[in-house]
C-alpha cells in the first residue's frame, strides 16, 4: 500500500475517526472523572451536530403543521418532512418514496404489519417463520398474531456457533407458510442473516418477507430491491438520528391493499359523519401529526451516513470487530458469543465472564467511563439457549477506535483484580 | 496494563467502587455463608429477577415460630449474592416476626429512608447494603432473596 495510491487517500479522508469524534460534542464528556467510552450503539447511538443541528434550525425557522396550511411556514416544513422521507427512500433504494412509512421505532413499524398485514392474510392454519435470534419486538408481535389466529409460529435455529441454521428452512418453510420475519443482523450474537437466500425461499411458497433491519440498515448498505424484501423496519436512533421515529418500508401493492393502523387526522380522504375513506400512501399509515422535527433530523443523519458511505462505515467496523474479537478473545476467562468469524457478524460483541455477573462488569466499566450493555438484551429466549441468563455487549460504531476497544479489555483485568481475589 | 484509573495517577483501580461493593459485600459474594440444603424445610422457594437472570432456592426450617435452620443457594451479581448470604446470616433463630421487621428495616434503608439505632443495631453488618442507593439500578439486586423470603414467611404465616 503507497500512500500515493489516490483510493486509499480518498478513502482515509472520507473516513477520519478523529473528524468524525469532533462532530459528537457527547464523546467528549467525561463520566466518573474518565473520557466516556461509547460501547452501547446496538442500544442507541450517539449524536452528531448536524442532526442535533437539523432539530435547532426546524423548531428556530420553520416550525408548522404539515399537509395543512397555506402559509410560508407550513409550507416549508411539508416541503423538509417529505424531502426527508425522500431521503431515507434513496437511502435504502426504494423504488419510490411512498413506500417508506414513519413511525416511532422498530417495534411500531413491526406491530403495523403484524396488526395489519397479518390480521387481513394469516388465517388458522397458516404459520409464520422467524429466527430464534430475534429481538423480543419481532417475537411478540407473532406471537400475538399465531395465538389470535391460531396459526402456528415456527422458528429457524441458530447454530451453536450463532450462525443461522439453513438446513431449518426446509422444515420450516412450506405452502402455509405466510410470512417469513428475521433479523438481517442479530442484535445478540452481531450474526449477519443471508436474506436474499430467505428472501428467495419466502417468494418460491408464496409468502411474504419481512426484516428487521434495526441492527442493519444503520451499518451496512442495505437495498431493498437487491435483498428483494417485502417489509423492512428499522430506527433513526440506531443511526445517528433522534429518538421516536422509524421507518417501515412496504412494497407498494402491499402498503395499498393494508388496512390502517390508526385512524385520525391526516390519513384520511374524506369523511362524512357516517364513514371515512383513507388516505393515499404514505399518508394511510400516519394518522394524526406527525413527528415532523424528527423525520427532518432523521434526513440529517441520513445525509451524514450517506457522506461517510455506507461501504466505508461497513469497512471501518469489520476492521474495530476483528480487532475487538482478537483482542476480547485474549482474556482468558471470556467468552465470546456469537461467530468467531469476523466477517459472519457486525460490531455487535456479547460475551460472558466465566467469575464476574455481566452486572458487576457492566458498573466495573462505568466507573472507568465505559458504556456498555448488560442483561439479556431483549433477546431472552436467545441467551438463555447459550446456558446462560445474562451477558456483557460491546457494540461499535463509527466513532470508536481500537484505543477504545484496548480501554475495554483494560477495563475487563481492572474488574478481575478487583472481584476476583 | 495499566487501567485507565492508574494511567491518570487516580486512586490506582476501582477505588470507588467501594461505595458500593464494601468489603464486608465483597466478603460475603467471595464466601457465601448458609448454603448447605435444609432437611425438610417448612419453606422451599425459588425467587428471581428474569431482567438479569439472577435466582435464589431459600430454604428454611421453622421451631417455634424461629428460624433454626436456613440455606441459601443461587446464582447472581455480588450484590445480590452477598445480599442472600448476609441474608441468611440474620435471619437464624430470629422470630418471623423479627425477620420481617428487619426486612421492612432494608426496604426503608435502600429507599434512602432513615432508620432507627435500634433497626441498625439488628441489622448490623447488613447496612452496608446501603451503599447500594448511590446506584440505584442495583437495588434490586439487593432486594431479591429479602423481598422473596418476606413473600414466603407471609404466605407461610397465612396457612
Amino acid at each position: 500500500m503507497s500512500i500515493s495510491d489516490p483510493e486509499i487517500v480518498t478513502r482515509s479522508r472520507r473516513f477520519d475517526v478523529d473528524a468524525i469524534r469532533a462532530d459528537f460534542p457527547i464523546l467528549s464528556r467525561k463520566i466518573n472523572g474518565q473520557t466516556l467510552v461509547y460501547l452501547d450503539n446496538a442500544a442507541t447511538s450517539q449524536t452528531p451536530r448536524q442532526v442535533i443541528g437539523a432539530l435547532t434550525d426546524y423548531y428556530e425557522r420553520m416550525n408548522a403543521n404539515v399537509h395543512r396550511g397555506v402559509h410560508t411556514l407550513s409550507i416549508e416544513s411539508t416541503e423538509a418532512y417529505e424531502l426527508a422521507r425522500t431521503k431515507v427512500a434513496t437511502f435504502i433504494n426504494a423504488p419510490e418514496p411512498e413506500s417508506v412509512i414513519w413511525t416511532r421505532n422498530t417495534s411500531e413499524s413491526l406491530n403495523l404489519v403484524a396488526s395489519t398485514w397479518g390480521q387481513a392474510n394469516v388465517q388458522a392454519g397458516d404459520n409464520i417463520v422467524i429466527s430464534a435470534m430475534e429481538h423480543h419486538s419481532n417475537i411478540v408481535p407473532w406471537q400475538q398474531l399465531a395465538a389470535k389466529k391460531n396459526a402456528e409460529l415456527r422458528y429457524l435455529g441458530v447454530n451453536a456457533d450463532g450462525a443461522l441454521d439453513l438446513a431449518s428452512i426446509d422444515s420450516a418453510i412450506d405452502s402455509r407458510t405466510k410470512i417469513v420475519a428475521v433479523t438481517h443482523m442479530s442484535n445478540v450474537l452481531g450474526t449477519v442473516v443471508p436474506i436474499v437466500e430467505l428472501a428467495r425461499r419466502a417468494h418460491q411458497a408464496g409468502a411474504v418477507i419481512l426484516v428487521d433491519a434495526a441492527q442493519s440498515v444503520p451499518h451496512m448498505p442495505v437495498d431493498v430491491q437487491a435483498l428483494d424484501v417485502d417489509f423492512l423496519c428499522f430506527s433513526a436512533h440506531k443511526m445517528l438520528g433522534p429518538t421516536g421515529i422509524g421507518v417501515l418500508y412496504g412494497r407498494k401493492e402491499l402498503l395499498e391493499e393494508m388496512p390502517p393502523y390508526m385512524f385520525g387526522g391526516d390519513m384520511i380522504l374524506e369523511v362524512t359523519y357516517e364513514d371515512a375513506t383513507w388516505n393515499d400512501l404514505p399518508y394511510k399509515f400516519e394518522a394524526g401529526t406527525p413527528n415532523i422535527a424528527d423525520a427532518i433530523a432523521t434526513g440529517a443523519a441520513v445525509d451524514y451516513l450517506t457522506e461517510l458511505g455506507m461501504d466505508n462505515i461497513w469497512e471501518h467496523e469489520q476492521r474495530l470487530t476483528a480487532y475487538a474479537v482478537n483482542q476480547i478473545s485474549k482474556l482468558e476467562k471470556v467468552k465470546i458469543l456469537g461467530p468467531k468469524d469476523p466477517s459472519l457478524r457486525g460490531g455487535v460483541i456479547s460475551f460472558i465472564h466465566e467469575a464476574i455477573h455481566p452486572h458487576d462488569l457492566g458498573t466495573a466499566l462505568d466507573r472507568q467511563g465505559i458504556a456498555i450493555r448488560t442483561g439479556h438484551h431483549c433477546a431472552m429466549p436467545l441467551v438463555r439457549s447459550f446456558d446462560v441468563v445474562a451477558a456483557a455487549r460491546a457494540s461499535f460504531y463509527i466513532y470508536n477506535t481500537e484505543s477504545e476497544v484496548d480501554a475495554l479489555v483494560n477495563g475487563i483485568s481492572e474488574a478481575e483484580r478487583y472481584f476476583i481475589r | 496494563m495499566m487501567g485507565r484509573n492508574s494511567e491518570r495517577g487516580g486512586t490506582g483501580g476501582l477505588g470507588d467502587l467501594d461505595d458500593m461493593y464494601e468489603a464486608i459485600i465483597l466478603d460475603h459474594y467471595r464466601s457465601p455463608r448458609n448454603t448447605a440444603p435444609v432437611d425438610s424445610p417448612d419453606v422451599d422457594i425459588e425467587v428471581n429477577n428474569p431482567f438479569c437472570g439472577d435466582e435464589f432456592h431459600i430454604q428454611f426450617r421453622l421451631e417455634d415460630d424461629a428460624i433454626a435452620e436456613v440455606g441459601i443457594t443461587g446464582r447472581g451479581c455480588a450484590i445480590s449474592q452477598a445480599s442472600a448470604s448476609l441474608l441468611a446470616e440474620l435471619v437464624k433463630g430470629k422470630s418471623t416476626g423479627e425477620v420481617r421487621a428487619a426486612v421492612d428495616s432494608i426496604r426503608r434503608l435502600l429507599k434512602g429512608e432513615k432508620i432507627t439505632d435500634e433497626e441498625a443495631d439488628v441489622l448490623g453488618d447488613i447496612e452496608a447494603l446501603g451503599g447500594v442507593r448511590k446506584f440505584p439500578v442495583r437495588i434490586k439486586c439487593a432486594l431479591l432473596s429479602w423481598v422473596g423470603l418476606d413473600d414466603a414467611l407471609k404466605e407461610h404465616l397465612a396457612r
